[in-house]
C-alpha cells in the first residue's frame, strides 16, 4: 500500500461524507473509516447525527482525515468522496460533493413513506444520473445490496462499499480488514471478509 | 495511549479517570451515551433517575456525602433539574460534582434551542466547554478538582456537535483514588438552605465568583494562540474549529471556562489585535460579557443584513454553526475578502422526503389511527408517540415539553372548551413528569382522558430502562411498577389497560369514555416492536387477491405497506402489498382491512405449512 501516494492525490486530507438509512450499517462504515485513518497516522475526526435515524430517517457522518482537523462538519462542495448506501441519500448528499469528487452508490432503494403513501415519486433512474453526473464524472454504481443478498448476509452492503472503496483508493485490503475485524462480532467475519472482497474485486475488474 | 472516543465517552472516560463513582441522570439526546458508557466501567454507580431534577437531586447527595459524582442531562434536562442547581450552588458540596448540560444548537432532536452557558452565570456556577473529545475529557478532570478547590458545582457544557463527534483522546489507564470522608456533613448553616443561612450563603458565592474569574486569568485551558496580529478572535466551545478552519492566520484567546471569564486576559488579547471578534454558537454570551468590560469589538463597517443584528454583531444568533456559515457571515462583515463558492450547480429534480416515522410494528400505531378517525383533539408529549403528528396519521394537536400533555389538556377542558381532550403520553415521560399532572386531572376534576402508552421501555432516546421495565441502567432486576396501581392512586377510578394492537377494543373503549363524563385513563400495553423479544416475534403477513386498493389500510401509515405497480382491474388503483423484510406482523392492518384481504398470522403461518406440505 502506498500511502504517500495517498498523501499526494489528497494533500489537504480526505473528507468522506457516507449516507444510508438507518439500519443500512453507515455508522459501522464510519467507525471503519476512522480507525482506519488513525491506523494509516492521520489525525481524524468523525461527526453522526443519529437523532432519529432509528425510525426511518436518514443517518449521515462525516469522516475526515488530515494533517490536523478542526471542524467536525463539512458544507457544501467539501467533500472528497461520498459513500452512499442509497439511491435518494446520495442524491440528498450530492451538494456537498467537491467538484470531480468520487462518489460510490449502492445500486439500492429503500422507499420512504412520502412516496408509499403517495405523496410524492421517487426519482427515475436516469435522473439520478444525470444529477449526479452534473456534479462529478467519477460515479461509481456498486451491487452492494445485490452481492450482500447472494453470499446470503444481506446487511452487508456496506461492507460491500467499503471494499470497492479500498479498491478505489489504492489502500491495502489487508489492513482494511483488519480494522473491520475489530469492528464486528466473530461470527459474522466470514460474511463481511467475502462481502469485502467481492466489492473489493469489483471495482479491480 | 490514544483511543477515538466520542465526545460523549470522552466525558465518561475523564469522570471515572477523576476517580467519580456515583452518576445520575436521565436520557436526553445528544447527552445519553455519557451515562451509558459509565456505567460500564468497573468500581462506579450509575442510575437512570425518574427525570433530571431526581437524577440531579442524587448526584447532589452523594457530592454531599463525600463521593465525587456526575449528573448529565440534554439542555432541557436542565430546565427541570433548575430547583437543584441553584440550591446547590447557594450550598457548596463536599466533594466534586459535575453537572453535564448537553446543549442541542439546529435542534437534531429537540423541542426548543437554548444555551445553558446562561444557567451556568445565572446561578453562579464556572462553567467549562469543551471543543472536541480530548478536551471533553480533560475538561471533566479539571471539573471535579475546580469543584473541589472552589467549593462549587461545575456545568460542563456539551454540545451536539461535541458529544457525536469522534476524534483521538488520550487516557490514563488509572484512575484516581479519592480520600474517603469522613461522617456526613452535620453543617446546617451551609447545607440547610433556610432564609436566614440562604442569606448568609449569597454573598458566599458572589464572592466565589470573583475568586473563579481571577484563577481564570491562569487556569491553563484558557490560552491564547498568537499568530497574525491583523485579527483577533475570543471563541470557546466547538466554534473554536470554525475559528481555526475559516481563518487559519488569526490570533486566538481560545476560552476552556466561558464562565466566568479572565478580563485581563481579554482585555490583554484585545490590546494586542488591530481588530477582535467574539465567535460563538447560539447566545453572544462571551460578546455581551466582553462588551461590558468596555472593549471595543470589531463593527463591520455595513450593517449585517439580519433580523437579529441588534442581538449578536456578526454570526448568526439561531442554529449550528458550519464553516461555511461561519465564512459567509465574515465575508458579509468585511472581514475576508471571498464568500462561500456560490454553487454553480444545484439540484434541479424534487427529492421525497425521508421523515422519520412510527416503525412497521410500532405498538402506538393502533391509537393514533383511531384517534384519527374520532378526529379528537389530543394534546401530545415527546417521545416516539410525538411521530402520531406525521401524515397520515397527523393526529397530534400540540407537544411542548415532557410531561405537559396532560396539564395542557386539563388546561383546555377547565377552559370550557368545546372538544374532548386527549391527552397522550409515553410510559417514561409519564415516570418523569406525567404523575404530578395526572393528580392534578383528578384532584381538580376535570374529563381529560389521559392514553399511557406503555412500551415498556424509553423508546425515542435509544431503548434505556426505566421503573416499568424490570431492570436497572447497570442491568440490575429491580421492581415493574405498575402503573395501573399509580393511576388508581393519583386518584383515577377508571382505567383500563389493554393490549395496543388491539384497535377495535381501543375504539369501543374511547367511544364510550366520550360519551361519559369525568377523566379517564386508558394504558395501551406492547413492548416496542425493535426490542429484542419483539423481533423474535416478527411475521411477516400477506395481502391476497381480495384487495382491491380501497386504501384503508394506507391510513394507518406503516412503512411496510407499500402501493404495488398492480392495479385493481375494476377501479384502476393500486393494490396494497407488504414488504416481507419490515413487517413484524402486528396486524394492525389487518384488522383494518374491510375485506380481510390481509392474512392474519396464524392464517399466514397455515398458508406457509400447506406450501410446504
Ligand atoms: C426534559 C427532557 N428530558 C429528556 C428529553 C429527551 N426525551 C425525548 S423523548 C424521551 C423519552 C420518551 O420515552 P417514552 O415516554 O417512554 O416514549 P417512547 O419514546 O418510548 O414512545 C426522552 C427522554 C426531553 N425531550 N426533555
Ligand atoms: S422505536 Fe419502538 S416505540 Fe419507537 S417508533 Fe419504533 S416501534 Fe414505536
Ligand atoms: S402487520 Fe401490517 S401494520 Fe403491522 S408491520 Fe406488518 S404491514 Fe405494518
Amino acid at each position: 500500500m502506498d500511502i504517500k501516494r495517498l498523501k499526494n492525490n489528497y494533500p489537504n486530507g480526505i473528507n468522506f461524507l457516507l449516507t444510508g438509512v438507518g439500519g443500512q450499517g453507515t455508522i459501522l462504515a464510519s467507525n471503519v473509516l476512522a480507525d482506519l485513518g488513525m491506523d494509516l497516522g492521520f489525525d481524524v475526526k468523525k461527526a453522526e447525527i443519529h437523532g432519529m435515524s432509528q425510525r426511518g430517517g436518514n443517518v449521515i457522518s462525516y469522516i475526515r482525515w488530515g494533517e490536523h482537523v478542526y471542524s467536525p462538519i463539512i458544507t457544501k462542495g467539501e467533500a472528497d468522496i461520498i459513500l452512499a448506501f442509497e439511491k435518494l441519500e446520495a442524491l440528498r448528499s450530492i451538494e456537498q460533493i467537491n467538484p470531480g469528487g468520487l462518489i460510490l452508490i449502492n445500486d439500492y432503494s429503500i422507499v420512504p413513506v412520502t412516496v408509499s403513501s403517495g405523496l410524492s415519486t421517487y426519482p427515475e433512474d436516469e435522473n439520478i444520473q444525470e444529477s449526479l453526473q452534473k456534479f462529478t464524472s467519477n460515479v461509481y454504481w456498486v451491487k452492494g445490496q445485490g452481492i450482500a443478498e447472494q453470499i446470503g448476509y444481506p446487511k452487508a452492503s456496506n461492507v460491500v462499499l467499503l471494499g470497492a472503496l479500498t479498491a478505489l483508493l489504492e489502500i491495502d485490503p489487508k489492513i482494511v480488514l483488519r480494522v473491520i475485524a475489530t469492528r464486528i462480532a466473530q461470527k459474522y467475519y466470514a460474511f463481511n471478509e467475502q462481502a469485502f472482497t467481492t466489492g473489493f474485486q469489483s471495482i479491480q475488474k | 495511549m490514544k483511543r477515538i472516543l466520542s465526545g460523549n465517552e470522552a466525558v465518561a472516560r475523564g469522570a471515572w479517570e477523576a476517580g467519580c463513582s456515583i452518576a445520575s441522570g436521565y436520557p436526553g439526546t445528544p447527552s445519553t451515551e455519557i451515562m451509558e458508557t459509565f456505567a460500564r466501567y468497573p468500581n462506579v454507580y450509575a442510575e437512570w433517575a425518574t427525570n433530571e431534577k431526581v437524577g440531579l437531586d442524587v448526584a447532589i447527595g452523594a457530592a454531599y456525602a463525600g463521593k465525587r459524582a456526575i449528573s448529565t442531562m440534554k439542555h432541557v434536562g436542565l430546565n427541570v433539574a433548575a430547583d437543584a442547581l441553584f440550591y446547590v450552588a447557594m450550598t457548596g458540596v463536599e466533594a466534586g460534582l459535575v453537572i453535564v448540560s448537553a446543549d442541542d444548537p439546529s435542534m437534531h432532536s429537540s423541542q426548543n434551542e437554548q444555551d445553558n452557558r446562561q444557567f451556568a452565570k445565572f446561578s453562579r456556577i464556572p462553567c467549562l466547554d469543551p471543543a472536541d473529545s480530548q478536551e471533553a475529557r480533560d475538561f471533566t478532570i479539571a471539573a471535579f478538582d475546580l469543584s473541589e478547590r472552589f467549593d462549587t458545582p461545575v456545568m460542563l457544557r456539551m454540545t451536539t456537535r461535541v458529544c457525536h463527534t469522534s476524534s483521538p483522546v488520550e487516557v490514563t489507564e488509572q484512575q484516581q483514588q479519592i480520600p474517603e470522608k469522613g461522617k456526613y456533613p452535620r453543617n446546617p448553616a451551609k447545607y440547610v438552605m433556610i432564609p436566614v443561612n440562604a442569606r448568609r450563603r449569597h454573598p458566599v458565592i458572589e464572592a466565589r465568583v470573583s475568586e473563579l474569574s481571577r484563577f481564570a486569568e491562569n487556569f491553563p485551558y484558557n490560552r491564547i494562540e498568537y499568530r497574525s496580529k491583523n485579527l483577533g478572535i475570543i471563541t470557546g466551545g466547538v466554534a473554536y474549529q470554525y475559528a481555526r478552519e475559516v481563518f487559519p492566520d488569526a490570533s486566538i484567546l481560545k476560552l476552556g471556562m466561558v464562565y466566568p471569564l479572565p478580563a485581563d486576559m481579554i482585555r490583554k488579547f484585545s490590546e494586542s489585535v488591530e481588530r477582535v471578534i467574539v465567535l460563538e454558537e447560539l447566545d453572544p454570551f462571551i460578546e455581551d460579557q466582553v462588551r461590558l468590560m468596555g472593549i471595543d469589538l470589531y463593527k463591520p463597517a455595513n450593517p449585517i443584513n439580519s433580523d437579529f443584528s441588534h442581538t449578536k454583531s456578526i454570526f448568526p444568533i439561531t442554529g449550528e454553526l458550519n464553516p461555511a456559515i461561519v465564512r459567509h457571515a465574515a465575508y458579509q462583515a468585511g472581514l475576508l475578502n471571498v464568500d462561500i463558492k456560490q454553487e454553480p450547480t444545484n439540484l434541479t429534480i424534487p427529492l421525497p422526503a425521508r421523515p422519520p416515522t412510527l416503525c412497521p410494528g410500532c405498538p402506538h400505531r393502533s391509537s393514533f389511527y383511531v384517534l384519527s378517525k374520532l378526529k379528537v383533539s389530543v394534546n401530545g408529549d415527546i417521545g416516539c408517540y410525538t411521530l402520531g403528528i406525521t401524515p397520515p396519521l397527523s393526529t397530534i394537536d400540540t407537544c411542548g415539553c415532557m410531561g405537559a400533555s396532560i396539564g395542557v389538556a386539563h388546561g383546555a377542558a377547565v377552559a370550557g372548551d368545546q372538544e374532548r381532550h386527549v391527552a397522550v403520553i409515553g410510559d417514561s415521560t409519564f415516570f418523569h413528569t406525567g404523575i404530578p399532572a395526572l393528580i392534578n386531572v383528578a384532584y381538580n376534576r376535570s374529563n381529560v382522558i389521559t392514553i399511557i402508552m406503555d412500551n415498556r421501555v424509553t423508546g425515542m432516546t435509544g431503548h434505556q430502562d426505566n421503573p416499568g421495565t424490570g431492570f436497572t441502567l447497570q442491568n440490575q432486576a429491580t421492581m415493574e411498577l405498575e402503573i395501573e396501581k399509580l393511576v388508581l392512586a393519583c386518584g383515577i377510578e377508571k382505567v383500563l389497560t389493554v393490549e395496543a394492537y388491539q384497535v377495535d377494543v381501543i375504539e369501543k373503549t374511547l367511544k364510550q369514555w366520550m360519551k361519559e363524563d369525568g377523566p379517564a385513563v386508558l394504558i395501551t400495553r406492547e413492548e416496542c416492536a425493535l426490542l429484542p423479544s419483539a423481533r423474535k416475534r416478527y411475521l411477516a403477513l400477506q395481502v391476497t387477491d381480495q384487495c382491491n386498493g380501497c386504501t384503508v389500510c394506507f391510513r394507518i401509515g406503516c412503512p411496510a405497506i407499500l402501493k404495488s405497480e398492480e392495479l385493481d382491474p375494476k377501479y384502476h388503483r393500486p393494490l396494497a402489498i407488504i414488504d416481507q423484510e419490515l413487517c413484524t406482523g402486528c396486524e394492525i392492518c389487518a384488522q383494518v382491512c374491510p375485506r380481510d384481504a390481509i392474512l392474519f398470522r396464524d392464517q399466514v403461518s397455515a398458508l406457509r405449512k400447506s406450501e410446504e406440505g
